[in-house]
């Protein structure tokens, strides 16, 4: 169980984006990768839990699922994977271990919304 | 009127910080020409007999250490020392796995250059420590044939962030009637091509195949840094 961490991981660098940006966060846009050992519904438990406190608290974590995708020495070709249990081309059935996606642990985007200065 | 809210790009790995302090561990264990293994299994899968073995057999000729992570005991730490080698235990609290920095910070007060194999033994837990680079050369991932065949079929995404899987408690294979070629095969279905190691620390059985493994890794390193 470490989704705590890695949700004040999150918190802690979209406060730093805001900060230097002078902007308040609303979303935090993620894409986790199902190879990423992260589990999707225990960080989004842990989230608002790691937004307490900060400027962060409110916001909304939006987690984009991304799947397995191998390079195929068969196909020459980016592939998905036949499921994790059978690593192997989805089109050709050759067994592939070069993985280029599904450990994306990766903030993408935020939105955000201008701060507007407090009315004198 | 307070602006619409609006989105703005970012693309932050969340462990950058993590991956940082790695890359450099991994520069740090390469100019002083130290081989570091890392270990991850589950609980009781026998880790540490298995170090134990290995250090001991390594230090005959070889100068090796150990970094050891444990949620509470020392336990670990003290059988690991009776093979005479450094140990350091780094005990983690309630936290699953190691990270780099913790890495990093038990390194301080040893010189490296005077060591050829490093090894460090995560938390038992076949989860949490698939995410986090520890600046290691090779990840063993270990399994026990008391754990049955299909572990690497339940947890595919620690067996794909490994190097290497070892098969441990061989000596009670027959007693589980554990099945070789099942594991085996399981194991090539979840990384294919994945190099597979079968041995006993209670026999021996497989113990100086590992050895002569870990030897050849240590030439390589080296004569790549030579060149």
């Amino acid at each position: 169980m470490h989704e705590l961490s890695i949700a004040m991981s999150i918190v802690e660098l979209a406060e730093e984006e805001a900060e230097c940006r002078g902007v308040q966060v609303k979303a935090v846009h993620l894409k986790l990768g199902v190879l990423s050992g992260v589990v999707k519904e225990a960080l989004l438990s842990c989230y608002e839990m790691a937004c307490e406190g900060t400027s962060l608290q409110g916001s909304r974590l939006l987690v984009e699922d991304v799947s397995v995708a191998i390079f195929c020495p068969g196909c020459r070709a980016q592939r998905p994977v036949c499921s994790l249990q059978m690593f192997c081309c989805a089109e050709c059935g050759t067994p592939c271990s070069e993985i280029v996606h599904g450990k994306e642990l990766e903030v993408v985007a935020l939105e955000i919304q201008e701060c507007v200065p407090n009315p004198v | 009127m307070r602006p619409e809210p609006r989105l703005i790009e970012v693309r932050k790995h969340v462990l950058k910080q993590n991956d940082v302090v790695a890359r450099s561990l991994r520069e740090r264990f390469r100019a002083a020409g130290v081989f570091v293994v890392s270990l991850v299994s589950s609980p009781g899968s026998g880790k540490t007999a298995f170090l134990e073995k290995i250090l001991t057999r390594l230090r005959a000729n070889y100068r090796v250490a150990a970094l050891v992570g444990d949620l509470a005991t020392e336990n670990d730490a003290l059988r690991l020392a009776r093979s005479q080698a450094p140990v350091k235990q780094i005990t983690t609290g309630t936290l699953c796995h190691l990270e780099a920095a913790m890495v990093q910070s038990s390194l301080e007060e040893w010189n490296l250059s005077q060591l050829d194999f490093l090894f460090i033994e995560n938390v038992g837990n076949l989860v949490c420590p698939s995410s986090y680079d520890l600046g290691e050369d090779i990840r063993l991932v270990l399994i026990s044939v008391t754990e049955g065949e299909d572990k690497p079929l339940k947890y595919p995404t620690i067996f794909n962030s490994a190097d290497i899987a070892v098969v441990t408690k061989a000596d009670l294979a027959w007693a589980v009637e554990f099945d070789w070629a099942t594991a085996y095969n399981n194991i090539q279905a979840v990384r294919p091509g994945m190099l597979v190691f079968r041995l006993s620390a209670k026999n021996g059985e497989g113990i100086q195949e590992f050895i002569e493994f870990l030897a050849a890794r240590l030439i390589e390193l080296r004569q790549a840094a030579a060149v």
